[in-house]
Formats: C-alpha cells, structure tokens, sequence
C-alpha cells in the first residue's frame, strides 16, 4: 500500500494545474480518495470529529445489496434460455456463464457512458466526482430487459445522465430517479423494440453458449400475459407452457426485466440496506402497505376488463418490478420525500399507484416505473405540506402568545 | 415536584479520555492569559488599554463599539504583554502577564439593589458578555428586558465534566445571581438541571430536570423545550458557572476569574479536572500530560463539538470549561478507509462494527469523506431535539432567504445546537458554520 501511496502522490504534480494531465483532474482525484481515505482534517469553526460514515460507503452498500439480484438475474437469464430451447437439465455454472455473458456489455456500456459524463462533468466543474452512478450504473441493467440493444441503452444512459441530473447540479440535486428515467426514456422512445414479447428472454447463443432460438420465439412475462389476457380463468404460463406458481414468482424463475424478478434476492438487499439503516424503512413500509392495500382493493371488485384485477394482492407484490421499486428505487434518498412524515405518504402513493396503473391500464403492463417517477414528482409538493406544518404551528405560537 | 423532560433526541459520543469526578483538583497558575473578543459574538471590541499598561482583576480590556458599559476585562493582576491584530487591525487577543506571585488585588464593584445599578455592575465586571442572547446567539443588549432567562447546570458535551463541581457549595452566591437576574426580567428564570441532580431548589428560579443526553445541556436547546422563542421576542441564556459568578459579585462586589477545566481526550496521559484561570495559557494546563507518541495532536479549547482547535500555543478560550487533546489524523494514509470493517471506526451507522460493539473510540480530526450535496435525509433531524426541521433550515439559510429562516425557525438555534449533526453528516458539510452565517445576516437584514 506504501509503494501505491507514494506512486501516486509522484503522479499527482502531472494532475495539478499547469502539469500535462491537469485536465484530468477530477478523475487523478476520484480515483486517489477512492483509494485513500483524504487526511483533510476540520477547519476551525467546524466540528472537531466526524462520524465515520461517508458517502462513498453509503453507495458501496447500496450497490453490495444489489449483488444478489445481479447473480441471480445472470442464473435465470440462463434457465429462461434453456427453459424455451425445451431443455429439462440446467446445468448450474453454464447458466451462471450465460448470463454473465449476456449482462456484462450492459454493465460496461452503462458505466462507461455514466461516468464518462459524470467525469467529463466534475472536471468542467472543477469538482470532485461524486459517487452517486456507482448505484445508477449498476440498477440501468438490472431494471432493463437483457435483450435491450447496447446502443439504446447507451443512448437512454446519457440522456437521462445529463438531463435527469448534471442539469440539475449533480448528485444530491436531481428531481427525479436517475435510473428509473433510463428506463422509461427506453420505454417511450423505442415502444417497438422495449415492448412486447421479445427482449425479456435471452434468443441467441452467447460464445458457444446456450441456444439459440427461432425467430418465431415469444416469451411473455407474467404482467404481459395479463395485459393480453382475455377470457375469465386467469392462468399465467411460463416459457414451457407450464403454470406458474407463486413459489416459481417468489424465488424469480420467469421472464422479466434482469435483476426484477427474484423477490427473494430483493427481500435479500432489503435485509441489507435495512440493518445497516442506509434504506429508509419508512418508504419500505408503506410501498408494500400501499401496494397491499390497492392490490386487495382491486381483487375484491375482480373484473374480465382489467385482468390483472383476478391476482391476489401478495401476487401483486410478486410479480414485475414492484418489489424491486419497493426496495431499491422509491428509497433513494435524493429523489424520495425528506421529511418522516413525508416518507408514508410518498411510500403509500408509490404503492398505490403502482397496482392501479398495472391493473387499470392494460397499455401499461408494469406501473411500478411510472408510480416512482410521479411520485418523485410530487416528493417535493408532499415534503411541502409537512415543512408548512411546522411553519403554521411556530406561527400559532407566536399568535398565542400574542393573544396571551 | 420538579418537571422533567426527556429528550428523545440526541447522542452521547463515545469517547476515550473522559474524566472521573475527582477527589482533588490541583491549582494551575498560567504564565500567561488572553482574552479573545471574538469569543464573544455581537462584541465589537475597543481598546481600553495599551501594551505595557498594569492591569488588575476586574480592569477593563476592551467595551464595545456601540454599548460602551459592556466590558471584557482581565482575569488577573499584571501587564498587558502584547496585543494581537490580524488583518485590518482586527483585535485578535489580548495578553497579560500576571504578576509573578499570582496574587493581586480585585476591583471593587459597588452593587445596589436597582436594576440599572445591576446591569452596570455586571456589564462593568465582564460578566455581561458571558451571557448570550436568542436570537442571534449574541451579547445581549444592556437596553432590553428579556422575556425569560434560561440557566443551564449541564453540560452533556463529549467528556465533559459536571458543570455543577464548581458551584454546589456555593448556593449563596447562586441564590444571590438568581435574584439579580430576577431583576433584570419580568419574565421567569428556568435553571435545567441533569437528572439526579442534587442542587437544591433555589427561590425565583424554577429547576427543570433534563436527561443527560446532548445536547441537552444546551440552554438554548432546554429554552425550546421548555418556551420557544418566537419572534419578536428576546431571550437571555447562561449557564450556572456564571450564574454563580454574578452572585460572588453581588455578594462581594467582584469578579472571580478561577474556572475548573476539564483536560480530557484520548492523547492526555491522565484526564483530570484542574482549577485556573479564564483565558489562561494551554501550556501550563497541558504541561507533561500530553501523549508523546509521535503523532500529530490537536489541541482543542473546549470540547471536540464545538471546541476551537487552538493548537499548544493557545489560550483557553470562553466558555473556560475544558480543554482536549485528540489526534490530528493528516499523518495518516488510510486504504479505501470507506471500505473499513475495523471495529475502532467511530460511526453512529450499523454499517460500522464499533456502533454494533458499544465500544469507546479515540477518533482523530478527519473528515472521513469529502464534502457532498445533502444526499441522505433525515440524518440531521435525529439529532436535534428541538421542533425544527434542520434540513430545510440550512436549505433556507443557504439561499439567504429571510421569509423561509423565519418561518423555520433561525430565531431559536444557536450554531452550537447544531453541532451533533454536523459530526453526523455523511456529506460533511459544515452546519455550525452555516447557522451562524445565517444568523449574522439575518441580525444584518432585520
């Protein structure tokens, strides 16, 4: 470690104003706190001691509870593969191999184009990088189908990169969920191609790898089929033909977007991000209990025009990315509400609205991207109302007093 | 029956190098003592001395630009040494050698019973500007009768020592501060005690039990679970140090300058609680006591929260209650210290294994991190227990927008309430300083 430290601090001049690499300076200096913890002490005036917690450790952390959803996503973008070749044995580090390989460029293209404009940025700033695409680089290609091509997914990166947050100052000041409108900029600006049946189940062999599968193939996930649905006895199939069992949609072995579809890997990173108290449980909470609550509502007054009403209220919370949204999206702290108040409120709308936009609009098989996007949108208006709470109760004091 | 009230909110650090209650404490005559104007904010100081002048406890040093009754003076009988300007001619300190045997004679301060013949006296004898006032954390104004007057007994800092040492045998002089301070408004005087507290009930002063969790001890804090102040309104905080000191002047008509000091942290060899005077030199305190292991020390006049760090060449600094030694930390070259799973990592996160252990912690001077955008929320609000919303305070504040200071609630903090969640800010953004940015340009605007 030694021998690093003192290599970098001989390379440090070449990156210091008027040295031959100073315009990459922003990135000689996130690479060197990343690698070294800064010894810049407090200034006088400020507190003396800081807590240990910074904000590279919280993305860490975030990014730690997303690994169980990214493992399992590369093993069930292996089983869908070999599910639809009609394949009856599932080779465990073959599928792990497939999937990796399928998901790798994703993560890349997503990285690369991030925090190429996040680098680009900061040094334009003359600002330190921030971390915040650490967790944004990694969700892109969890919450999109594996099929999505690179370029859309480069295209929709920078987009929402640049628009969604430098636009807005950076890290800590976007309005609205930075990867949730990588999604949905894919979802509104290639319907053909986002859409549908086709890019939710890995076709093509990869390096030798898996099958490839006729042109002809399509392979709806569970919220898909709903949507088309038609007809009064609900059943939903997987790439088989066989129907799928609340077990199968708990531990995530069906098609759908690549790291959405295990509840179990979900509940997983909520353990994480719970017991270390990065995630609030506030938000967590009441999406479910706002998720339930429209779910039940829904299924009670059951209807053949809007089929998703026929799934029971726990299926709601099993299938598409609602669990995901639950754990990952709806609580990031920049773009959820701030107040604790504030925080039930924005976790019930995300909930609610979720389940309504699934079940009452057949255009929309998955609401869970909408119900966040809008409710960042209104974090601010709710966060609002609280702050006007205090304000009004300062100001009836100060009236009674006055009356007093 | 006294009234209690527990805070929810708040932390206590766990720090090494706290201090027991001890059995003794030894005398420590300074070699040298400097009074800091801008320790007391809202003071605009004007020389009352030259270099060379012979001073006497009591003597004036310095009043103020636009209340010329407020006094700071010296601590003890001598020479004033040297008087330190800074850029523009800033008055910086000014410092007096006491006479070598330590002993000096005090000025007299006649005191009568008459409100203005109290203000004169305590203003005169520098006791006035050891009180601040809310709003604005500043001197109070010699001209305003304050609605209530708020005394503070606890001091809840990390490693503080208890407030009440110096004072629990002297409740004469404290019965005689508090009727002086009765006089000076028509309003209540509330003195918040740690609970279990055995300072009796003092007549014309309503004691209020707080649990020992910082920062309880803050008088402005305890004033807003106690009677928040609203606008318009003026409050006056103290605490029960100098509440004790303005009896000894109304019972004897001086100033007494001795202070017990708390010399804590976790590079002191032996904590302990020594007696010395107000603005004394940190040498001769920290004098042998200091770890000699290689390492950089930060030398702090007052605690690790909202102490100055002052380095082993600096004076004590008001509030005179403690000095601590930590390590600097500039000498150390962490390897992806965010990664750390050591469990001597000071931390109130789970994500840390010291918070899981309940160990104690000597953490040094480091940010930890660099400064970010405010990214988490809710982080400040668990550490304020005042009816704030902090966030959208230091929101409002940054923005200079007056309306929304108001409405939020500048008129009721102090940039020391704050403290505790600038230590636990994960984007190290320095909060104290903000608050008290804010406060000034708000008495400027207003």
């Amino acid at each position: 470690m030694k021998s690093l430290k003192r290599y970098l601090d001989r390379v440090k001049p070449n990156f210091e104003p008027g040295g031959k690499l100073q315009s990459l300076q922003s990135v000689y200096d996130g690479f060197e706190t990343f690698l070294f913890t800064p010894n810049t002490t407090s200034r006088p005036g400020a507190v003396n001691v800081h807590d240990a917690l910074d904000s590279k450790r919280i993305m860490i952390i975030v990014v730690l509870a997303l690994m169980p959803c990214l493992l399992f996503g590369m093993y069930n973008t292996g089983y869908q593969n070999w599910l639809a070749a009609g394949a009856t044995e599932f080779p465990f580090w073959q599928l792990m191999a497939y999937g990796f390989l399928a998901v790798i460029p994703r993560i890349l293209v997503a990285y690369v184009v991030g925090l190429g404009i996040e680098f680009a940025v900061a040094q334009w700033r003359h600002e330190e990088i921030q971390e915040g695409f650490l967790v944004t680089g990694i969700l892109i290609p969890l919450i999109c189908p594996v099929e999505t091509p690179l370029w859309m997914l480069a295209v929709a990166t920078a987009f929402s990169v640049i628009f969604v947050k430098e636009v807005f100052g950076g890290t800590g000041y976007n309005v609205f969920n930075v990867a949730l409108v990588t999604r949905a900029f894919l979802f509104f600006a290639y319907p053909a191609q986002m859409s549908g049946d086709k890019v939710f189940v890995s076709t093509d062999s990869i390096l030798g790898l898996g099958h490839d599968l006729p042109d002809s193939f399509t392979g709806a996930t569970p919220l898909g089929q709903i949507a088309s649905f038609a007809g009064d006895k609900l059943e939903l199939l997987n790439l088989r033909g066989d129907v799928i069992s609340t077990w199968d949609a708990f531990l995530g072995l069906i098609p759908g977007s690549f790291g959405e579809t295990s509840t179990l890997c979900i509940l997983i990173g909520a353990v994480i991000l719970l017991a270390t108290g990065i995630a609030s449980w506030r938000i967590m909470l009441s999406v479910i209990a706002g998720g339930l609550i429209m779910g039940w509502i829904a299924n009670v007054f059951e209807t053949p025009t809007y089929p998703a009403s026929f799934l029971s209220p726990v299926d709601q919370l099993l299938f598409g990315g609602f669990a995901f949204a639950a754990v990952f999206m709806a609580t990031d702290p920049v773009t959820a509400a701030r107040t604790g108040v504030g925080k039930y409120v924005y976790g019930l709308l995300v909930g609610v609205m979720a389940v309504l936009i699934r079940t009452y609009n057949n255009g929309y098989p998955e609401g869970a991207m909408l119900a966040v996007l809008l409710a960042n949108a209104l974090a601010p208006l709710i966060d609002y109302c609280v702050v006007q709470a205090n304000v009004s109760r300062r100001r009836k004091r100060l009236r009674e007093r006055a009356g007093a | 029956m006294r009234r209690t009230i527990n805070l929810k909110k708040g932390l206590n650090l766990r720090m090494t190098g706290g201090v027991d209650t001890p059995s003794e404490v030894s005398q420590v005559l300074p070699g040298s003592v400097a009074i800091v104007p801008d320790d007391f904010p809202g003071f605009r100081p004007k020389l009352d001395v030259a270099e060379g002048d012979s001073v006497c406890i009591g003597s004036p040093l310095m009043h103020d630009k636009e209340h010329p009754e407020i006094r700071l003076v010296s601590p003890v009988a001598g020479t004033v040494s040297h008087i330190v300007r800074g850029a523009r001619r800033k008055i910086e300190r000014v410092e007096i050698t006491p006479t070598a045997d330590g002993a000096g004679k005090s000025m007299k301060t006649p005191v009568s019973s008459s409100r203005e013949a109290i203000v004169n006296a305590l203003a005169a004898s520098g006791l006035w500007a050891m009180m601040r006032q809310r709003p604005y954390d500043i001197v109070p104004d010699t001209a305003v009768s304050p609605r209530d007057i708020f005394v503070t007994a606890l001091d809840t800092a990390p490693l503080a020592a208890d407030l009440e040492l110096g004072v629990k045998d002297k409740i004469n002089e404290l019965k005689a501060g508090v009727k002086a301070l009765a006089s000076l408004t028509s309003g209540h005087i509330y003195i918040g005690i740690g609970a279990g507290s055995a300072l009796p009930d003092i007549d014309g002063a309503e004691m209020v039990e707080f649990n020992r969790l910082h920062p309880a001890g803050n008088a402005g804090v305890q004033a807003a679970n106690i009677a928040p102040v609203n606008k318009g309104e003026i409050i006056w905080v103290l605490d029960i140090v100098t509440l004790c000191k303005i009896g000894h002047l109304m019972l004897n008509g001086e100033y007494d300058p001795k202070v017990y000091v708390a010399v804590t942290g976790s590079e002191v060899k032996t904590p302990c609680i020594i007696s010395t005077i107000a603005g004394a030199h940190l040498s001769d305190i920290l004098t042998g006591n200091v770890d000699n292991d290689g390492r950089t020390h930060r030398i702090i006049s007052g605690n690790v929260l909202t102490g100055i760090p002052v380095g082993a060449d600096g004076y004590l600094r008001y509030p005179y209650r403690q000095v601590t030694v930590i390590p600097e930390g500039d000498d150390a070259d962490e390897f992806m210290g965010w990664a750390s799973l050591s469990p001597s990592k000071m931390s109130e996160s789970r994500s840390f294994l010291g918070k899981l252990l309940g160990r104690r912690f000597n953490p040094d001077a480091r940010l930890n991190g660099g400064r970010r955008a405010m990214i988490m929320s809710g982080i400040y609000d668990d550490y304020l227990p005042m009816d704030i919303l902090p966030e959208y305070l230091i929101k409002a504040i940054l923005a200079k927008d007056i309306d929304n200071m108001e409405a939020l609630g500048i008129y009721e903090i102090a940039p020391e309430d704050i403290a505790l969640a600038e230590y636990a800010d994960p984007s190290k953004l320095e909060l104290q300083r903000i608050v008290r940015q804010g406060l000034d340009y708000m008495r400027s605007e207003v």
